[in-house]
C-alpha cells in the first residue's frame, strides 16, 4: 500500500516536472486569405505555400507544434473583420498571416494590431501601412504594392521608350499601379486608360493601342482580366510589335490559362520560380510535387512567412508572451529567404532585390516566369521614410 | 482617329451587342412570358462556357464540344426549372429574386468545386483561328467575325420562330396575356418549360461562343447579367425585337462611348480634363442612356403589345 502511494507520488512528481513541456500549447496561426470568388486562386497559392513550409519544418515552428486555422475573407473587408475577430477572440491565435488584397489588409489591420497580435502580410502592402500608419505589429514578407510597378517604370525608362500607353482597371489598386509606374518613368504617356473592374473584352482598347502606336504598353490586370488581355493582345498581332510590360498580370496563377500567348511578355517581381538558390529549387520542386502546379510569388511569400515565424520563435525559445522580444526576433529575419537577400526595413517591409521577369515555357511544357535581369538591388519602398517607428 | 478606327470600334460594339442579345433574348422571354425574375440567367451563361470547356477538352474539338454543350445546357436549364424555378412562379418577385440569387451562389461555388477556381481556357477552333488585317498593324480575329455571324443567325432564327410559327405565336400570346392563353386550353406550364429551356440554351450558347476569347471562370455571368437586364428594360420586357435592337444599341454606345467620349470632350475642355471626364463618363453612358429611355418611354423602346 505504502509502496503504491510512494509510486503514485513519484509518478505525479514526474508528471508535474514534465508538465511545463507538455503544457506548452500548440502555436496557433490564423491564415486570412481570399479563398472564394474569381481571385481564390491567389489565396490558394498562399495557403498551400504556408502549409508546405509547416510540413517541411516537420509540423513545428520554432520547436512548437502548430495549428493552422484557415479562414476565407471572401475579398470583403467586413467579412474579414468578423473572421479576424473570431481568430483573435475565440481561437486566440498567436499570429495572423495574410491577406492577399489591400482593402482587406487595411480593414483587418486595426483589430489585429490593437490586440497586440503579430500580423504578417503575404501579399498586400498598401502605402499607408508602409508609411504614416506603419505599426510595430505589422510585417510584410511580400513588398510594398508600388514596387513591382516601379520595376517596369524603370525598365521603360532605361530602354528609352518614348511613348507608353497605360491601361488599368478603374479602382484604387489600378490607380496606384500607374502611379508606381510613373515614379521612375519620365517619358510621354500617350494615354492613361481605365477600364471597369472585371472587364473581359479588350478589343476596343487594342484598336486604340494599334492606332496610337506607342513604344510599349504597361498594364496591371490581375486575375481573369489578365488572362483575357494577354490572349487578345497576342491574337491582335500586337505582342510582337509593341512590348507588353505588366505586373500581377502574367504570373503563375494566370499562366496556366494564358498558355503560349504570354510567352515573352515582361513583368516585374521580387522572385521567379527559376531563381537560382538551393532553397528555392527545393521549394519549387516540392510545391509542384504536392500541388501539381508551378508556385506563384504568393506561395513564396507565405512559405517565407512560415520560415520567419520559425526563426523568430527559435530565437525566443518558443515563447510568444514577451512581445518586444518576439518583435526584435522577427525584425532580425534570421532565415534564408527563398528569394535570397531579405531584411526588414524600419516599417516592417522587406528590403530586397527586384527583377525583370519574362514568361517562358520550360522543357516539361509548363509555363513560368524567368529572371531576365536584376533591376533594383536591396530596394526599400518609397513610403518607409514617412514611418516613424514608435512603441 | 480615322474612319477605319471608327469602323473597327463599331464592329466591336456589334459583336458585344450580339453576345448581349443572346443572353437577353432568353431573359426577356422568361421575364415577359412568365413574369419570373431569373437572376440565375447569368450563371446559365457561365455553365454554357464551362460545358464547352469540359466537352472540348474531352473530345479534343471545339465543334464537338459545342454540339454536346448545347443539349446539356438545355437539359440543365430544364433540370433547374423542374427542381427549383417551377415552385416559384406563383410567389412574388422578392421570393424569386432571393431564390434565384441563391442559385447563383450555389452554382458559382459548384463550378469551382468541380473545375477549380483558376480560369480555364478554351482553344479557338483551328478553322477559325486566323485573323484578318483590318487596320494598319491590327489583326482582327476571324473567330470574332464568326461570333457576329452566329449572333445574326440566331437573331434571324428567333425572328422566324417567334413571328411565323405556332409556338412563337403562343409565346407572344403568353407575353401579352398569360391567363387568357391558359383559358384557351393551352398548357401554359409546358409552354413556360419550353421557353425556359430555350432561354437557358441561348444563354449557354452565348457562354460557349465567348469561351475561346474570354476566360472561363466562376462568377463570369454576374456582370453580364446586369447588362442583360439593362437591355431588356430598354428594349421593352418580353420583346425579342426590342432585345435585339437594345442589345446592339448598348453594345455600340458602350464601345464607341469609351473610345470617343474623351475625344469629343476635347473639343470643349482642355486635354487632361477631357480625358479625365471622358474616363469617368464612359462607363456611365449606358446607364444614362437607360435613364433617358425610361424617362421618355417608360415601357421600353419596343414593348410587347399588351
Amino acid at each position: 500500500m505504502n509502496v503504491t502511494i510512494k509510486t503514485l507520488g513519484l509518478a505525479t512528481a514526474v508528471m508535474l516536472a514534465a508538465s511545463p513541456v507538455m503544457a506548452q500549447e500548440k502555436l496557433k496561426i490564423g491564415l486570412l486569405l481570399t479563398l472564394s470568388g474569381p481571385s481564390a486562386i491567389l489565396g490558394q497559392h498562399a495557403r498551400d505555400g504556408f502549409q508546405l513550409a509547416v510540413k517541411d519544418l516537420g509540423g513545428k515552428l520554432g520547436g512548437r507544434d502548430v495549428e493552422v486555422i484557415v479562414v476565407d475573407d471572401e475579398l470583403k473587408p467586413d467579412v474579414a473583420v468578423t473572421k479576424v475577430k473570431g481568430l483573435l477572440e475565440r481561437d486566440k491565435v498567436d499570429f495572423v498571416v495574410g491577406p492577399i488584397f489591400s482593402n482587406v489588409a487595411v480593414a483587418a489591420h486595426k483589430p489585429i494590431v490593437d490586440s497586440k497580435t503579430f500580423y504578417i502580410s503575404v501579399n498586400a502592402g498598401p502605402s499607408n501601412l508602409a508609411g504614416k500608419s506603419c505599426n510595430p505589429y505589422f510585417f510584410a514578407t511580400s513588398y510594398q504594392n508600388d514596387q513591382n510597378h516601379e520595376v517596369l517604370g524603370k525598365v521603360a525608362q532605361d530602354r528609352g521608350y518614348k511613348k507608353v500607353y497605360l491601361l488599368a482597371p478603374n479602382y484604387q489598386a489600378g490607380k496606384d499601379a500607374l502611379a508606381g509606374f510613373k515614379r521612375h518613368y519620365k517619358g510621354e504617356i500617350v494615354e492613361e486608360s481605365y477600364v471597369p473592374l472585371n472587364t473581359l473584352d479588350f478589343q476596343s482598347e487594342l484598336a486604340k493601342i494599334a492606332s496610337m502606336q506607342p513604344d510599349a504598353i504597361f498594364t496591371f490586370m490581375p486575375g481573369g482580366m489578365g488572362v483575357n488581355l494577354v490572349k487578345q493582345y497576342r491574337a491582335a498581332g500586337l505582342a510582337d510589335r509593341i512590348p507588353f510590360l505588366s505586373a500581377f498580370t502574367v504570373d503563375e496563377t494566370n499562366l496556366p490559362a494564358q498558355q503560349d500567348a504570354a510567352i515573352g511578355m515582361l513583368s516585374g517581381s521580387n522572385w521567379a520560380p527559376n531563381l537560382d538558390t538551393p532553397q528555392n529549387k527545393k521549394f519549387v520542386a516540392a510545391y509542384e510535387a504536392a500541388y501539381n502546379t508551378v508556385p506563384a510569388s504568393y506561395a513564396m511569400h507565405a512559405y517565407d512567412a512560415a520560415l520567419l515565424i520559425d526563426s523568430a520563435l527559435k530565437a525566443t525559445g518558443g515563447k510568444t508572451e514577451d512581445k518586444d522580444a518576439l518583435r526584435a526576433a522577427i525584425q532580425k529575419a534570421e532565415f534564408t529567404s527563398l528569394r535570397g537577400d531579405f531584411k526588414f526595413g524600419a516599417n516592417g517591409f522587406p528590403i530586397q532585390d527586384f527583377y525583370l521577369v519574362k514568361a517562358a515555357k520550360r522543357p516539361d511544357g509548363k509555363l513560368e516566369t524567368e529572371v531576365v535581369e536584376k533591376v533594383f538591388d536591396d530596394y526599400a519602398d518609397a513610403y518607409a521614410k514617412e514611418c516613424t517607428p514608435t512603441n | 482617329m480615322t474612319a477605319t478606327f471608327f469602323a473597327i470600334q463599331a464592329l466591336n460594339g456589334l459583336q458585344f451587342g450580339l453576345i448581349l442579345f443572346l443572353i437577353a433574348a432568353g431573359l426577356t422571354l422568361v421575364f415577359g412570358v412568365m413574369d419570373f425574375i431569373n437572376l440565375a440567367h447569368g450563371v446559365q451563361y457561365m455553365v454554357g462556357a464551362y460545358l464547352v470547356a469540359a466537352f472540348s477538352a474531352w473530345t479534343g474539338s471545339f465543334g464537338w464540344g459545342l454540339i454536346l454543350a448545347l443539349p446539356t445546357a438545355l437539359a440543365f436549364g430544364l433540370l433547374l426549372e423542374i427542381l427549383i424555378f417551377r415552385h416559384l412562379y406563383d410567389r412574388d418577385h422578392l421570393d424569386q429574386v432571393l431564390a434565384t440569387f441563391g442559385v447563383i451562389l450555389f452554382l458559382n461555388q459548384g463550378v469551382k468545386f468541380v473545375w477549380g477556381a483558376a480560369p480555364l481556357s478554351v482553344p479557338v477552333p483551328e478553322i477559325l483561328s486566323g485573323s484578318v488585317v483590318i487596320m494598319d498593324g491590327l489583326l482582327y480575329p476571324v473567330y470574332r467575325i464568326a461570333i457576329i455571324a452566329a449572333g445574326l443567325l440566331v437573331a434571324a432564327l428567333l425572328y422566324v420562330v417567334v413571328s411565323h410559327t405556332r409556338v412563337g405565336m403562343l409565346v407572344r400570346a403568353g407575353a401579352s396575356n398569360a391567363p387568357m392563353v391558359s383559358a384557351l386550353g393551352v398548357n401554359i406550364r409546358r409552354l413556360f418549360m419550353i421557353v425556359f429551356g430555350f432561354g437557358a440554351m441561348l444563354a449557354g450558347f452565348a457562354g460557349a461562343m465567348v469561351a475561346p476569347i474570354l476566360s472561363v471562370q466562376p462568377g463570369m455571368g454576374d456582370n453580364i447579367l446586369i447588362l442583360a437586364f439593362v437591355v431588356i428594360v430598354i428594349g421593352g420586357i418580353g420583346s425579342i425585337r426590342g432585345a435585339f435592337l437594345a442589345a446592339l444599341l448598348i453594345g455600340l454606345v458602350d464601345t464607341l462611348g469609351r473610345s470617343f467620349a474623351p475625344n469629343l470632350l476635347r473639343l470643349v475642355l482642355d486635354p487632361s480634363a477631357a480625358s479625365q471626364t471622358g474616363r469617368a463618363l464612359a462607363p456611365m453612358l449606358i446607364y444614362i442612356f437607360m435613364a433617358a429611355v425610361l424617362f421618355f418611354r417608360p415601357s421600353g423602346l419596343f414593348p410587347a403589345k399588351r
